[in-house]
């Protein structure tokens, strides 16, 4: 690899990692904007015009307050988990890709470099790889808290992501049975046209990855690890300063990691409707090289749409649903989403053997018939009258 | 016993496969939610907005004078007496021939002092006062101090002054009754 691609891919990585903290921390300020508007609030608007110097004050208020580790607890493990919470959040951008690619022609070479920091053929796998690292930063930072508290959300963090993962991979399969591959650019690739969109060929398959990666993220309704109301803070209850801040952070992060990479393998990256007469009109008016510049950027532009609006999904779910139960947590991913995804692997795979891609339908009608003849079988209310003992 | 007809009993019915599959539930919670979401948001920006809190607010004291721009005090210490809180403090003093302009009564209070550390904007001052000289008005609220030789108020702040007269309800919302003294005597 020569200097110039070096250097270009040097700038794309720095601005991918910037544009991700950016993210993470306007994430924080959209939180409560979006709470705030969902229960009929303002939310924080003081800090700057709109409150949007909220984060920079909030981040400075987390520098200065003390730095406490407890006496009881193993010093460098501490330490390591929240170095490793927001080191595995950060590193699973590098392989999402962002945009078509930059051309450009340096010192009479013409180069066509990708808008992702990596191109790697097992980008999923990458991803899976550093998210089930990321629980090492809530497992080792909750036990060497010392703290039972603290050890409660570390176990609950471990055992429902580890219960969530298998899911989460089960639903991909059925993706990578279609693309053949598991580099993300080529599954990006093979959504160009609008209804070939994994979410439309895969409806079912979305839905369980999308509650995964809640349950991944630990966001609400599946935020047992660090639930206020039970274990004050769960895992990061003895947590202060930045090392809290770091916690909250990679929490942002990741949300808008699961975002893109929803993003990229449901709908389509950076693809768009009628983004081919977009192109071959921009190339046409504006030249080769410069009209697919601007085509590319309009793709990314689309992409970081698609991305806003997962992440304000995710946050309008956490201000919409009570928390699970625990059971109930483990019965949904154990015995609900385990055995479908399942069932969707093996229709797909069932309906590429007659070439036909929109088998999964199948199962989505059948469940939507079955839903809808049970509720109109369903006994009425049924109230058991209370026993009053006088 | 029932007290209201909002109580509902518990169902314990079996759940449906579609109340089981959570989806239809969470896709009207999600429903309810953003509806809420571009609903107008009923906040009063409060330092920059202040709503109109009533003519019977009770904020800072005030000292009234008469039609004629005498002070109505004569220095009773009725309303030191009905204070619960002791805030109020007064010293007596005889009007001189040459003071008529000044004061309505022959006798006037010479120093008037409210502690607005001790007030508890209780109001049985303005009760207590036969001469309907002491008032607690209800458009504006003692400003915010941080010393405390700020804290008593003397009459240079607590006397009405003739350029900034004050009156109990505002001529467009009247909604006090017609023997409130502020309107027949002092809406001048």
């Amino acid at each position: 690899m020569d200097l110039t691609i070096l250097s270009v891919k040097g700038i794309i990585i720095l601005v991918i990692f910037g544009v991700t903290l950016l993210i993470a921390m306007y994430s924080t300020y959209a939180e409560r904007k979006v709470a705030a508007f969902l229960q009929d609030r303002l939310g924080p608007n003081r800090a700057g015009p709109w409150g949007l110097l909220q984060p920079v004050a909030d981040a400075g208020k987390m520098f200065f307050k003390e730095d406490f580790i407890p006496a009881q607890a193993s010093k460098w493990l501490f330490i390591l988990g929240p170095c490793l919470a927001i080191l595995t959040a950060l590193m699973s951008s590098a392989v999402i890709p962002f945009g078509d690619s930059i051309r450009f022609a340096w010192d009479g070479v013409k180069y066509d470099v990708n808008v992702q920091a990596i191109e790697i053929n097992i980008g999923v796998l990458y991803i899976f790889g550093v998210v089930s690292l990321g629980v090492y930063g809530i497992m080792v930072g909750g036990w060497a808290s010392n703290n039972k508290f603290s050890l409660l959300g570390a176990i609950r963090a471990a055992s429902q992501n580890i219960s969530y993962e298998i899911a989460l991979g089960l639903s991909l399969i059925a993706i990578l049975m279609m693309t053949g591959s598991l580099s993300l650019r080529s599954i990006v690739n093979e959504q160009a046209t609008f209804f070939e969109w994994n979410v439309f060929t895969q409806p079912l398959g979305f839905i369980i990855f999308l509650t995964c990666s809640f349950a991944e993220c630990n966001r609400t309704p599946f935020d047992l690890p660090e639930c206020e109301t039970e274990l004050i803070g769960g895992y990061h209850t003895e947590y202060s300063s930045m090392k809290l801040g770091f916690y909250l952070f990679s929490e942002y992060i990741n949300m808008f990691v699961s975002s893109a990479f929803i993003s990229a393998l449901y709908f389509g990256g950076f693809h768009y409707p009628f983004m081919d007469l977009v192109s071959s009109g921009l190339e046409g008016s504006l030249g080769a090289v410069a009209g697919h510049n601007v085509a590319t950027a309009i793709g990314v532009v689309a992409f970081f749409a698609k991305i806003f609006f997962f992440i304000f999904f995710f946050m309008w779910v956490r201000w919409t649903l009570p928390r699970f139960r625990y059971d109930q947590l483990m019965n949904l991913g154990w015995k609900t989403f385990i055995p479908l995804s399942i069932l969707n692997v093996v229709i797909t795979g069932a309906g590429l053997l007659y070439d036909f891609k929109y088998a999964t339908w199948l199962i989505a009608t059948v469940m939507i018939v079955l839903a809808v003849v049970s509720t109109a079988r369903a006994p009425k209310r049924q109230v058991r009258p209370q026993t009053t003992t006088a | 016993m029932q007290l209201t007809n909002r109580s509902v009993q518990v169902s314990n019915k079996e759940m449906t496969l579609a109340e089981k599959m959570y989806l239809p539930a969470v896709i009207s919670g999600l429903g309810i939610t953003i509806r809420h979401f571009f609903r107008k948001k009923p906040t009063i920006q409060y330092p920059e907005v202040k709503r109109y809190l009533g003519p019977i607010y009770r904020g800072l004291h005030i000292l009234k004078r008469d039609e004629q721009g005498r002070e109505r005090c004569t220095a009773c210490g009725l309303c030191a007496v009905a204070c619960p809180a002791e805030a109020i403090s007064m010293i007596a003093a005889e009007r001189q021939p040459d003071e008529k302009m000044l004061y309505r009564e022959e006798k006037y209070a010479a120093v008037y002092e409210v502690n607005m550390l001790r007030c508890i904007f209780c109001g049985l001052c303005e009760e207590a006062c036969p001469k309907q000289a002491i008032y607690l008005r209800h458009d504006r609220m003692v400003p915010v101090f941080q010393e405390r030789d700020e804290v008593i108020y003397g009459k240079d702040r607590l006397v009405e002054k003739m350029d900034d007269r004050y009156v109990r309800v505002a001529s467009s919302e009247v909604q006090a009754t017609p023997t409130e003294p502020s309107l027949t005597r002092a809406a001048t």
